[in-house]
Order: structure tokens, then sequence, then C-alpha cells
């Protein structure tokens, strides 16, 4: 079955800005599901599979997935300027409610007693993130060793509680060669 | 050197250390921060972290409130911009090389490669905040898992999830 064309937008400076201030600021518990919320499913800056290429390459480099992410997606579209803008709008809100929750703990030696609420917040994003990480393996239709790469990466993780430098290490090499060999550049494999 | 000067350096260290973001990252600048320099104790570094996860964002923005901690306002600017420029420099320039390369008939797959690992590391991420989030009882598997199914399977807005689910939370959690 033929998949419709994606039709994708390139946003104004404007709306880059906007698009990661929404990110930011709705990205309770990491902002990867967010991320891809509004970029794919809102805005259609990104087809899926171009937005978990450039989140790919984010994971590789050291930093946030998201926020490499944002550097690379920024440029793509309006150059520094661009990077600048993504950057500015995916950390600001946070930074401004996290001076606030500084400031109120500074004062009363505290966290302010919202603990059972972010508990219940934090349960609903964890859904959400593994949600998320359900639809992007469903609509990439990923190959079953590539499934298998994912699920060790899982594994590794969340269970072995390696560390995440190691997975990528280990796991990314594979990965890529698996991928290269399907494309039918080494190995000799053909390509279907 | 100023303390400003050292918090910028140590975080500058830090971003570049910090494949796979924040949580990767946090046994190291535990040993920078309260080992090695003696800037926390051990209870505060906690404190802090779990007050940086009330608010919503990239949780590298842990950094931030390590910087405040140390020295306010001035430290604050310092630890954050150390954690995000060094590691937004290095994408900046990933990001240039594969527009060079965009031509090339392996950059695609070679790209493709690492979706897997990135899509199955996220999915750990939840896996393990929905773990921490067992330890206060059974209730909130409830709410992981109806917003697995409501994100997973439909297009509504999560938000109502997150918001049902500190509603929840504020009655039931107590």
């Amino acid at each position: 079955m033929p998949e419709a064309p994606p039709t994708t937008a390139i946003p104004t400076r404007a709306a880059l800005f906007t698009g990661y201030l929404r990110i930011g600021l709705f990205g309770f518990g990491g902002v990867a599901a967010w991320a891809r919320r509004v970029i794919v499913e809102e805005r259609r800056w990104l087809t899926e599979r171009e937005y978990a290429e450039v989140l790919g390459l984010g994971q590789i480099l050291p930093g946030p997935n998201v926020g490499n992410a944002a550097v690379m997606i920024g440029r793509r579209f309006h150059g520094l300027a661009g990077a600048l803008l993504a950057t500015a709008g995916l950390y600001c809100a946070p930074l401004i409610i996290l001076i606030g929750l500084c400031l109120f703990y500074d004062r009363y030696g505290q966290l302010p007693a919202v603990a059972p609420v972010m508990n219940g917040i934090a349960a609903g994003a964890a859904g959400m993130v593994i949600g998320t990480a359900f639809k992007m393996a469903g609509k990439l239709k990923l190959r079953w060793d590539a499934l298998l790469v994912l699920l060790l990466a899982t594994l590794a993780a969340a269970v072995l509680r390696m560390p995440l430098p190691l997975i990528v290490l280990l796991l990314a090499p594979v990965s890529i060669a698996l991928s290269l060999r399907q494309a039918g550049l080494i190995g000799g494999a053909p390509a279907r | 050197m100023t303390i400003i000067l050292q918090i910028l350096l140590t975080f500058s260290i830090l971003s570049l250390v910090a494949v796979g973001g924040a949580n990767a990252v946090l046994p190291e600048m535990h040993r920078q921060l309260v080992e090695l320099h003696g800037w926390l104790d051990d209870v505060t570094f906690s404190q802090l972290y779990a007050l940086a996860q009330a608010a919503p964002g990239p949780n590298i923005l842990v950094a931030s409130v390590m910087g405040w901690r140390i020295a306010g306002a001035g430290g604050m600017a310092a630890a954050t911009l150390g954690m995000l420029v060094p590691a937004a420099v290095l994408a900046w320039g990933m990001a240039g090389l594969t527009q060079r390369l965009r031509g090339s008939a392996w950059l695609k797959p070679a790209q493709g490669g690492l979706v897997p690992v990135a899509i199955g590391l996220i999915l750990a991420a939840g896996v393990t905040m929905a773990q921490a989030s067992y330890t206060h009882g059974v209730m909130p598997l409830v709410v992981v898992a109806a917003s697995t199914l409501l994100v997973w399977r439909t297009d509504y807005n999560p938000l109502w999830m997150l918001a049902g689910g500190g509603l929840l939370g504020a009655f039931f959690l107590t």
C-alpha cells in the first residue's frame, strides 16, 4: 500500500522559536516525547524518518539528544539564527521555572509541596515516553534486526543499567553495519 | 581563578562526556561536584536533582540548579552555558558535516542505523521512569499504561494525560 507522501512545511524563524518553546514548557520528565509530537505531528517540519535520523545523530553526540537535534534542525532551516532560536526556545521556559523553584528553595529550605502531583505527572510522562517509542518503531516499520537492536539498547539501559556511552559505543557500529548491509553497501548482501 | 570560571570549566568538561544526556552524566557530575570540588554534600546533591525534576524541559538543566546552589545567579549562568555550549557546538559541526555529505550513498543508511539505538534508549528512559513511579504503589502504573496507550494508539494531546496524572497524584499519592 503506497503511503501518502508526507507533506512537510518549512518553519519561519518565529515558528521555530515558539515550537521549541512549547516543547520545553510541556516537557515534564524529559522532552523526547513532546519534541516528536510538535515537530512531526503538529507542525510537520520533518517526516517521521527525517526526525528519527536527526535524533539518532543527536544520540551519539554528547549532550541531550533533543538539544542536539534542536541545533541541527535549527541550522537546517535557518542557519545560525535558526540554531540559536530553537535552542533558546527549548531552554528558556524551563530555566525561568527553575529559577522560581531555586528562589523558593533558598527561602524555605525545602521543595514546594508538589511531590505527589509531580509523581502523578511523572507516571503520565513515563507512559508518554514509552508510547512515543512504540509509535516511532511502528511508523518507521523497522525490520526485525533493527527491532532486536532497539530491544538490546532498552535492555542494556533499563535492566542492566549499563552506562549509556558504552551502549552507544557497542550497539551503534553493529546497527550501522546492519543498515549499510541492508542497503547493499557492504558485505555483498542483496538490497532486498 | 574565580569560582564562576571553575564552574564554567567543570561543566564544560561534563558537557563533552554527556553522551546519552543528563542521566548518563549524573555519576560523573556527582564525582566532580561532591567528591573532587566539595561544592555540595550528598544530601544537597540529591535534593537539587529532585528539584530539577519538578521543572519541565531537558533533564540536563539539573546542571543549572547545581550551579545556582554553588554560586547563585552567576553560578547558574556558568553551569548552564558550560553544559550547553560545547555540546551545541559539536551538534552544529555535525549538522554541517551531514549537509556536506548529503550526496553520498552511505550517509542515509548509516544515519538510519542509529535510529533503533535512539528509540531503544527513549524506551529505556520511559521504562526507568515507570519503575520509579511504581515505588508509589500500583496506581501510577495504571496511569503509565493509560498514557502509553493514548500516545501510542491515538493522536490526542498528551497534556490531558499529564494533567490527569497530576490530579490523581494530588488526591491519592499524598
